[in-house]
């Protein structure tokens, strides 16, 4: 919503200047976009000084200046004159410039295989005089300090743009505005001036509402204009339309704007001549189409609010006008309507035909329904002052009667919701400044509802429109209160904060990528979940929810590969989504690491990333999470963008039925695919949704220390399985012999290839026993050394090697 | 008695000399070996007279005590020498580079969502969540926004199905819903999370962060709201004083409604918070709409209070200085770096925000 402060005193009577005007705007919730100039056209004439000048390569009579323009280079210009010399102080526009003699629009050229940025100057074409040969010369003395700055004063007024909420459409015109400042005690409202306009005969048009299911249109105020004279808008006018950042069109028009942001009224001018008998407000048919103003054809739906004629839709109402009506600059006579149309039918149908337009913008947030007339009046008195012409009496259709809403408002609820108080004689004057008519009785007030104020339905509306122009700075700043209802986080959230540091911690960047992503490549990883298409995605390739994290960390890793980082470790924590549904996702950390360990590194041998890196971060992370490594159980199985034999699954248990993680490494035909450039790529998964509550909490009492400071004993052995036996099971075998013996067990040696047939490989395991009773002697070793071997052998098939 | 001083004599001006361990061992078998001389006297001592035997063997013991201690000093003496000459040649660079430790970081929303966490933890909040995907009634009619309300246009959505029903939530106000629904007054909570726009331009990211903040109770007013608010701000930026404006705004699901903005000034390019004439507007807030309240049963007669959503990343980007919110979600591994938080700077209440 753009205004002048001149405008705003078209209604405002005040003594207040422009920053304290803006200041009370702010302060009452009409919010301040900017209060500037006008772009003014002339800004772009600038002082400007010849720094050298040659001769045009291919044209005798033209030249080449460098001139500067204030700018940290000079630019290059052709030009004509003669009196072109190095040193000269003159006037430059640039591309884009209109020049005021023959409104010609300045582009940048080539004139004879040079390129122009821009012209300068001659007096005349500035119209400031009729000298024509050469370009303006300005005194050095006067203009030396002026390089770059503009050559024309601003004149324009200072315009005020406000960003109006959607609950005021009585804002969307000046004249709403002025009125919230008055409530605010900035002044008096000025009257409407309405000078008594002759009306004059019936209006000959015939107008008629159809009572169609859920007809959009109420009231259809009309009159008739006849023998004018359309002409361009006098200067004021005009100014008005600039200052709204608008182009004046023809006076007929203006006007219909001028009183739609002054009143917040919007009207509409119909060539009466091109009316095919008389005005049908009905709801359209399927497959009517129309020709509209922003010259683009619309074809109709059922239902959508028309204005038509014998010959068909002439527009849509409260929306936008067509072509096949409209008034030109040779129009004669006219028909000016003024209507009211409902809030809902406007937005459905605008939405269905992707139509804005100021006048669906006011209609869609709710215009008053009692401006009507008032509208009419101004529009008219305006156009015949303007353009002459004979006023016909105003016809008034209605469908239904306009009552003003009442409510019941107990003053108490003010200081209940603000926590301050406002004296009832100030509430009253406030409301009524604001258009309330108010009646008391005791506590409550009795309100009749200004029926520019759609907004106001409930008391509670009642108390922000006191509060705020009463002021907010009026409520207290109370301290806040400690008490605790709940404890700040819940399992789940203490989880997620925990997993988060703990990834983190182990080397990984943290990183928080979109939820959706590319669906090629979430096909990669989204194993069996649905995929979830975003019906309206912001680009082509960010179009889906996303089914893995990793679908994002690849892409960014490889980014970040393609930016020459080679030994990459990242993270997220964040939602995937297995289907469309609210609560159809899971929290899940996904890492990803690429390159080398220890790369360039003067005293470690380098290596790849591999499968057991990621195996480290994973386990790690969970054992600080307070879960029992001892109950861990591993199996081989893993989504299928893993490499299928470097991978696995973590268990909390080995009866669990879910996974809480996956590690391994990422399948090498996806690398492929992505084009990633690495040596090595693991990941891993963590899912929080799956992570059980512990049973043993760091608040309970811990159990008894026991220890034993009996002699520690340690046995090697080499066990020979199949290649396919998992070193999990050996260790289940060996710690399950005697858990009172076996205090730890460390595979220390895998070896396959000479000595171990092709199908097997030696297993090296390293056992300590110690007894929490005694010394053991060597007999009690050697039993317990037996009972291993035999174990291990007869259950897992192994043989001991000797 | 007089041989064996001067077999003491000789011995330890032997072991004086420059010996090494083979040669003081050597000397420890001449003299205590099984036909060591200190040996061999002590066999002859039963051959002595009672009269002389104490008095020589008291000798021979204390003769013997000091050659062996005079052994093991030259034993510990040699082993010294020759740990300390091994050193010499031992000596490494030790301005070498460490073994490498690679250090993570925390993303700044992360960072920044448990300062907040935090800070309203101190006054009695509670964290809740609410899912990403919600469905039209809990993102804007439980919200006293139906379809026919223009303000639905200032929240660009994005759809998952034909129908507009299910979306991506556009703001963390469904958690209040959510909330309300699912429990009992009071509420006090806040809730932080991810929310979508489909908009997208170097000031608009279509994903960021928003917390929400619900406190309803019999008599909260907008003056608790200010203060809780104050609060907030004053412990987030981590400044004594804070100019805050409260400015009347709309929307649909608060009535009254405010924008708050803070005061700050540019230094050296930067925003600094707390003083300056500049305002900047960071959050939207107002007292629940007793609409919203009857959507999720609570009695708006009986109970009342307020609510606020902040731009998380804004913050962020404030406190920090960061000055492109693309960034934030584009992984580069430098901003991470840079703008990145060490894991163990966990903000809380007792060791304050940040170091």
């Amino acid at each position: 919503m753009k205004f002048t402060i001149n405008w705003l005193k078209d209604h405002l009577d005040t003594k207040k200047n422009d920053n304290e005007l803006i200041e009370k705007l702010t302060d009452v919730g009409l919010e301040v976009e900017s209060f500037e100039n006008l772009n003014s056209d002339l800004d772009n004439f600038k002082v400007a000084k010849i720094i050298n000048v040659q001769q045009h390569p291919n044209a005798d009579r033209l030249r080449v200046c460098d001139v500067d323009i204030g700018h940290q280079d000079t630019i290059k210009v052709v030009c004509g004159a003669p009196n072109a010399k190095k040193d000269l102080f003159t006037v430059y526009a640039g591309p884009g410039s209109i020049i005021p003699k023959n409104n010609m629009k300045l582009t940048v050229s080539k004139i004879r295989g040079v390129t122009s940025y821009g012209m300068l100057c001659s007096e005349s074409e500035l119209n400031l005089s009729n000298e024509s040969d050469g370009i303006t010369e300005l005194k050095s003395n006067e203009y030396s300090d002026k390089i770059g700055k503009n050559f024309f004063k601003n004149t324009s007024e200072k315009v005020v743009d406000l960003s109006i909420t959607p609950n005021r459409p009585d804002c969307l015109g000046v004249r709403g505005v002025a009125r919230d400042l008055v409530a605010a005690g900035a002044g008096k409202l000025k009257n409407i001036s309405s000078k008594n306009i002759i009306k004059n005969g019936s209006q000959k048009i015939k107008v008629s509402i159809i009572k169609d299911k859920n007809q959009g249109c109420t009231i259809f105020g009309s009159c008739l204009i006849e023998g004018l004279t359309n002409k361009e808008s006098p200067k004021w006018l005009k100014e008005k339309i600039k200052s709204l950042g608008q182009k004046p069109i023809s006076a007929i028009v203006d006007i219909t704007n001028y009183v739609m942001f002054d009143l917040n009224r919007p009207l509409h001018a119909y060539d009466a001549d091109k009316i095919d008998e008389e005005i049908i407000v009905r709801n359209s048919k399927k497959g009517e189409t129309f020709e509209a103003l922003d010259n683009k054809k619309y074809k109709l739906n059922d239902d959508m609010c028309v204005i038509s004629d014998k010959s068909g839709v002439l527009g849509l109402g409260g929306i936008i006008g067509g072509t096949r009506s409209s008034t030109e600059i040779n129009t004669k006579n006219i028909l000016l309507e003024s209507a009211y149309f409902l809030p809902r039918s406007i937005r459905k149908t605008s939405k269905l035909l992707n139509i804005d337009t100021d006048a669906k913008f006011r209609f869609e947030r709710g215009i008053d329904p009692q401006s009507i007339e008032i509208g009419l009046t101004k529009a008219a008195q305006l156009i015949t002052e303007i353009c002459g012409g004979k006023i016909s009496k105003f016809d008034i259709q209605k469908t239904q009667k306009q009552e003003k809403n009442k409510i019941k408002f107990n003053i108490s609820l003010f200081e209940k919701i603000t926590g301050f108080k406002v004296k009832d004689k100030e509430v009253i004057e406030i409301l009524t400044n604001l258009g309330f008519e108010i009646s008391k009785k005791k506590l409550d007030l009795d309100l009749k509802i200004p029926t520019w104020r759609p907004d106001i339905t409930q008391p509670i509306d009642i108390v922000e429109e006191i509060a705020r122009i009463k002021g907010y700075s009026n409520i207290e700043t109370l301290e806040p209160e400690k008490t605790r209802i709940k404890d700040t986080l819940n399992k789940q959230q203490k989880l997620f904060h925990f997993l988060q540091r703990s990834v983190a911690s182990k080397g990984y960047f943290e990183t928080v990528t979109w939820s959706f992503t590319d669906s090629k490549i979430n096909n990669l990883f989204k194993e069996n979940l649905k995929e979830i298409k975003i019906v309206n995605p912001i680009s082509s390739d960010l179009n889906v929810l996303r089914n893995s994290i990793f679908s994002n960390l690849t892409f960014y890793l490889k980014k970040n590969l393609d930016r020459g980082f080679k030994d990459i470790s990242l993270f997220e924590i964040g939602p995937i989504f297995k289907d469309r549904k609210p609560g159809e996702q899971l929290t899940v950390i996904g890492a990803v690491k690429s390159g080398k360990v220890s790369r360039l590194n003067w005293n470690e041998k380098d290596r790849p990333v591999d499968v057991f890196d990621v195996k480290k971060d994973a386990i790690q992370t969970l054992v600080e999470t307070g879960y029992n490594r001892q109950r861990f159980f591993i199996r081989d199985k893993s989504p299928n963008y893993y490499h299928p034999g470097k991978s696995g699954s973590v268990y909390l248990d080995k009866d669990d039925l879910e996974p809480i993680a996956y590690f391994g490494e990422i399948h090498p035909n996806i690398v492929k695919k992505l084009d990633i450039k690495t040596e090595g790529l693991v990941g891993f998964e963590i899912y929080l949704d799956y992570l059980k509550d512990h049973k043993i909490k760091l608040k309970d009492q811990k159990s008894n220390f026991e220890y034993s400071d009996y002699q520690k004993s340690e046995r090697d052995f080499a066990f020979v399985v199949d290649k396919n036996y998992k070193a999990q099971d050996l260790i289940a075998i060996i710690s399950s012999i005697d858990k009172n013996l076996i205090r730890s067990i460390k595979i220390f040696d895998v070896y396959e290839g000479e000595k171990i047939p092709n199908d097997k490989k030696s297993i090296a395991i390293n056992v300590t026993i110690q007894s929490s009773q005694k010394t053991l002697e060597e007999s009690d070793l050697e039993k317990i050394n037996k009972l291993i071997i035999t174990t291990v052998e007869s259950k897992s098939g192994a043989k001991i090697r000797s | 008695m007089s041989d064996i001083k001067k077999i003491k004599n000789e011995y330890l001006n032997k072991l004086d000399s420059d010996l090494n361990v083979e040669g003081v061992n050597l000397i420890k078998t001449e003299l205590f070996g099984k036909n060591g001389q200190i040996s061999n006297y002590f066999k002859k001592l039963g051959s002595l007279p009672n009269d002389e035997r104490k008095k020589f063997a008291s000798d021979l013991n204390s003769i013997k005590e000091e050659l062996q201690d005079k052994i093991n000093s030259k034993i510990q003496e040699i082993e010294t020498k020759e740990i300390n000459s091994k050193l010499e040649n031992e000596k490494v660079d030790v301005t070498l580079p460490e073994r490498e430790i690679n250090q993570g970081k925390i993303h700044p929303v992360s960072q920044v969502i448990d300062e907040i966490s935090s800070i309203f933890s101190e006054i009695g909040f509670s964290v809740e969540e609410g899912p990403d995907i919600e469905n039209e009634h809990y993102n804007f009619s439980a919200l006293n926004t139906p379809d026919d309300h223009p303000a639905r246009d200032m929240h660009d959505t994005f759809y998952l199905d034909d129908n507009k029903e299910l979306l991506l939530r556009t703001h963390t106000s469904p958690v209040q819903i959510r909330t309300m629904l699912n429990g009992q007054p009071p509420f006090k909570i806040i809730a932080p999370g991810r929310t979508y726009r489909s908009d997208s331009d170097q000031t608009h990211s279509p994903m960021f962060h928003q917390v929400e903040g619900l406190h309803i109770d019999k008599e909260i007013n907008m003056g608790h709201l200010k203060g809780c608010l104050n609060y907030f701000i004053k412990s987030f930026f981590e400044v004594d004083k804070i100019k805050m404006r409260f400015r009347p705004s709309h929307f649909p699901f608060t009535e009254p409604s405010a924008e708050v903005d803070i005061g700050y000034e540019l230094k050296d390019g930067k925003i600094v918070i707390g003083e300056g004439d500049k305002w900047l507007e960071i959050l939207g807030c107002g007292m629940v709409h007793p609409n919203v309240l009857k959507n999720v049963k609570v009695n708006p007669d009986k109970y009342q209070g307020y609510a606020f959503g902040i731009g998380i990343d804004r913050l962020g980007m404030l406190k920090y200085g960061i000055n492109d919110l693309r960034a934030f979600f584009e992984t580069d591994y430098r901003w991470l770096n840079h703008f990145g938080f060490d894991p163990l700077d966990v903000p809380s209440n007792y060791r304050g925000l940040s170091r």
